[in-house]
């Protein structure tokens, strides 16, 4: 088990490696740079002053030595600086953090809080008007884009109480609090809860079927101890990798999520650094998703073995 | 006709005043909530060019001289002192000179003084030690040759040749006094000014936050106690953050013609005006490679323009159809409708114009069985997108099949730059409704905003002859005559001229529009708010 763990540790840095890479190369490949934005705004582009701006900003160095660059300043925990604001990245990108972070645990929350328990229901209820109902809610979900589902909620939320929950830094009351994060964390984790939905209930039924589950029938078990106990239990694991991944993938969600409900996280401040071509900010960010992505991969990957005690993995 | 015009420019010029008289006596204190439609670039007005810097940090500055903020047409009878006591032109016109005002103190407490404008300008001539990042209005001083000062309370600009327009390039919301002890750099970030609200605080995508300057030298100003922006790029957001009541005003001319029609509907309260902007819609056309080279082509593709259909297809009627300059009643230098009409394009029979333009293109070589192919470029956003669909679609019948070569904004000025297009659709903003900033900038020869490349010495001359003009009546008779030839030679052929809305809630009071720029009238300095 730890040499597993060290293995995949070191597997972690090297993807780690090849990600920063590849991030570094393709935002250099994508036309236009920072002091070409710039002076689009300026509706005209002067060749001395850009020179000189590309010199400060670090910009005329070969690709290679910018990247040593930008490497080094990493691991001497030195971010660089925003081009557009001019402030030291890190200080940028901090306080985001958090934000972003509590909308993605509450939308996972909410994927699993009621995609699992609807998707048992659904699969113990199999054929019925209940799992119908709920299968035409899960392929709704499936279906309905989150920035159409955010916007929606909006719209209703204005026209039935006068008010919409956009993000406030300092808000008043609790409930304020709550559904300035609640309500996106819903328009966002909608998505992922039908995918658990659907998979739990796939999972479920197949286990469902399974001859011990008879066996606890016909030994007495009530039918909630059959259905979480010995059915749920084993039908998890699918589940749990399908999390997982949607874990990774939510930050795709986020993105249009937080700029629906105008929430200054992470994910659409990466939107906009990457429109200015603010690579310091770019740069360290896709890294920091990168590295939650390979995170919960190999937490998920800890996971299985914690909760099915038949899965070991091997020296 | 005239009269009608005069009518309407009057109402358009009254209504404001209005507003303001009839809301009583200011109530002072408040924070004014506007969202804003990006985040800016910077907070240093001088190194931007787009006024998304100008609206949240105008309030932050004083000018020498400043057009008036409740009288919606900017014009030279406008212009009122700011820094400046008071001016006076030498008997040459060749000399500038300003009365500063004393005891004005910068935000953290140090005096102003005539060092501080020599400052400003030098770094605007491109003189000075210090320089900024970016500087895009340094061509508005070509014609200074030096900024001295006599003491510390008195300021020349000294000139080449007289340029009455001079004082109305000070007089926009672009042209801030900077102080001297702080860098291009600090006024990126944190800028220091000497104006009605100092700043706060600028977080990127997030807000922007202005609290009261109660220093102020305008004794009893400012009313409010701050101005907060709330960046929301999301257009739908910013509206239903708007309609239920979390924003007090929406950003200044940015609600389109359909989006009117919502927030009107669903916040029937709220006081919504629609303005023209001095924004054009224009052709650019490569004239230097084939097969624009050709003048009878660009003769051609000018006839083709249907511009009424444009006005009625993106603006539902609420868009104006002139020349270089903006059309009255909101432009000051617009040419008179027949003058305008006379021109080709501009008649109202379309099918003769376009009859003419196939004709041309028949003698260029082209016809319905030999049609031109050529890309019609432009900006990857809604306002230059939609236009050259339209474009595309009208010079169908001239026997030209054109392909939409949609272009990154990164890349859009740097292409153009290069003239690596054949046909383009733009955008032209003007920040001054005066010839010498449109002229010079955008078809002088050898002028870097100038991206056709039209370069003609007799005209030039004529640029020359009117900027120097400092009798009103004589100018205006010369800057017609420009324009007309400008349209004449298809140089930079304008579709039309855009209007965009503003809204506020009801109780928010002094709050004027600007119907000829969009980018002087936001020092808000005695904007109230009414609960």
């Amino acid at each position: 088990m730890f040499a597993y763990i060290v293995r995949r540790l070191a597997l972690m840095l090297v993807t780690l490696f090849g990600i920063s890479v590849i991030i570094f190369v393709l935002l250099r490949v994508v036309p236009g740079n920072i002091v070409d934005i710039l002076f689009d705004a300026a509706g005209f582009v002067d060749p001395t002053d850009k020179a000189n701006l590309e010199k400060e900003l670090g910009l005329n160095l070969p690709i290679y030595q910018q990247y040593l660059n930008w490497i080094g300043g990493l691991l001497h925990g030195d971010l660089g600086y925003s081009y557009v604001s001019e402030k030291p990245a890190l200080q940028e990108i901090l306080p985001r953090i958090p934000i972003t972070a509590r909308l993605a645990a509450l939308a996972l929350l909410f994927s699993a809080s009621i995609g699992i328990p609807l998707g048992v229901l659904s699969a113990v209820h199999q054929g019925s008007r209940l799992d119908y109902t709920l299968r035409v809610v899960s392929l709704s979900g499936l279906s309905l884009p989150s920035f159409w589902l955010g916007l929606l909620i909006l719209m209703a939320s204005v026209s039935m109480f006068g008010s919409m929950p956009i993000y406030n830094p300092n808000p008043k009351t609790w409930t304020e609090a709550f559904a300035i994060y609640a309500v996106p964390a819903m328009a966002v984790g909608f998505r992922s809860a039908a995918l658990t939905m659907r998979i739990t209930r796939s999972s479920m039924l197949e286990i469902l079927r399974q001859d011990y589950i008879r066996t606890a029938r016909a030994k007495g078990a009530s039918e909630a101890s059959v259905n979480y106990r010995h059915a749920l239990k084993n039908a998890i694991l699918p589940v749990i990798t399908v999390i997982g991944i949607e874990a990774a993938f939510l930050i795709g969600g986020l993105i249009v999520t937080e700029t629906v409900f105008n929430i200054p996280g992470v994910a659409r401040f990466l939107v906009e650094a990457l429109r200015w071509r603010d690579y310091p900010i770019v740069q360290n960010l896709v890294m920091l998703i990168a590295v939650v992505v390979v995170v919960a991969n190999f937490t998920v990957d800890m996971l299985y073995a914690a909760i099915d005690p038949r899965i070991r993995y091997g020296d | 006709m005239r009269s009608v015009h005069a009518l309407a420019a009057a109402a358009l010029l009254l209504l404001p005043a209005y507003d303001l008289a009839s809301a009583g006596e200011p109530k002072q204190g408040g924070i004014l909530r506007v969202y804003h439609r990006d985040s800016p670039g910077s907070a240093s007005i001088h190194e931007g060019a787009t006024y998304s810097i100008n609206i949240p940090f105008m309030p932050v500055f004083n000018n020498l001289v400043i057009f008036d903020q409740h009288i919606a047409q900017n014009s030279q009878d406008t212009i009122r002192p700011e820094l400046a006591e008071s001016w006076a032109w030498s008997s040459d016109n060749k000399k500038l000179t300003f009365k500063l005002r004393q005891g004005v103190k910068w935000h953290d407490g140090k005096p102003f003084t005539s060092a501080d404008v020599k400052c400003t300008f030098d770094m605007l001539m491109g003189k000075s030690q210090q320089k900024f990042r970016q500087n895009p209005r340094k061509s508005w001083y070509d014609q200074v040759s030096d900024v001295t000062v006599n003491g510390d309370y008195e300021a020349s600009f000294e000139l080449k040749r007289p340029q009455p327009a001079l004082i109305s390039l000070l007089a926009s919301g672009y042209t801030p006094v900077y102080p001297c002890h702080v860098s291009p750099a600090e006024m990126r970030t944190k800028p220091i000014g000497t104006g009605p609200f100092k700043f706060v605080e600028f977080k990127a995508n997030e807000s922007i936050k202005l609290t009261k300057n109660p220093d102020y030298f305008k004794k009893g100003l400012p009313h409010l106690d701050g101005i907060e922006f709330t960046i929301i790029p999301n257009r739908s957001t910013a509206i239903l953050g708007f309609v239920s009541g979390k924003f007090d005003m929406t950003f200044p001319t940015e609600v389109s013609i359909p989006l009117l029609k919502e927030v009107k509907s669903q916040a029937p309260n709220a006081v919504c005006v629609v303005e023209p902007i001095n924004v054009s819609t224009n052709i650019i056309v490569n004239s230097s490679s084939p097969p624009f080279d050709n003048i009878d082509i660009r003769r051609a593709l000018a006839l083709a323009l249907d511009r009424k259909a444009f006005v009625q297809i993106l603006f539902e009627g609420q868009a104006d159809i002139g020349g270089t300059m903006l059309p009255a009643p909101g432009g000051l230098w617009a040419m008179p409708k027949e003058m305008l009409e006379s021109i080709p394009g501009y008649g109202p029979d379309i099918n003769a114009n376009r009859e003419e333009a196939r004709k041309l293109m028949q003698k260029a070589g082209y016809g319905p069985d030999k049609r031109l192919a050529v890309k019609v470029s432009t900006r990857n956003i809604p306002v230059y997108r939609d236009p050259a669909v339209i474009l595309i679609d009208q010079i169908k019948s001239i026997y030209i099949d054109a392909e939409l070569d949609v272009v990154d904004t990164a890349q859009w000025f740097p292409k153009v730059a290069r003239k690596d297009y054949t046909l383009g659709l733009n955008l032209t903003g003007n920040a001054v409704d005066d010839p010498d900033q449109s002229f010079y900038e955008n078809y002088s020869c050898g002028s870097e905003r100038n991206y056709t490349n039209y370069c003609n010495k007799e005209i030039e001359k004529l640029f020359d002859q009117q900027s120097a003009e400092t009798d009103v009546a004589k100018r205006k008779k010369l800057v017609w005559e420009i324009d007309k030839k400008l349209q004449e030679d298809v140089a930079r052929p304008i579709i039309f001229h855009a209007r965009q809305g503003s809204c506020w809630q009801p109780y928010v009071k002094g709050i004027t529009i600007m119907v000829n720029s969009s980018y002087n009238g936001y020092r808000y300095e005695d904007v109230w708010m009414d609960k």
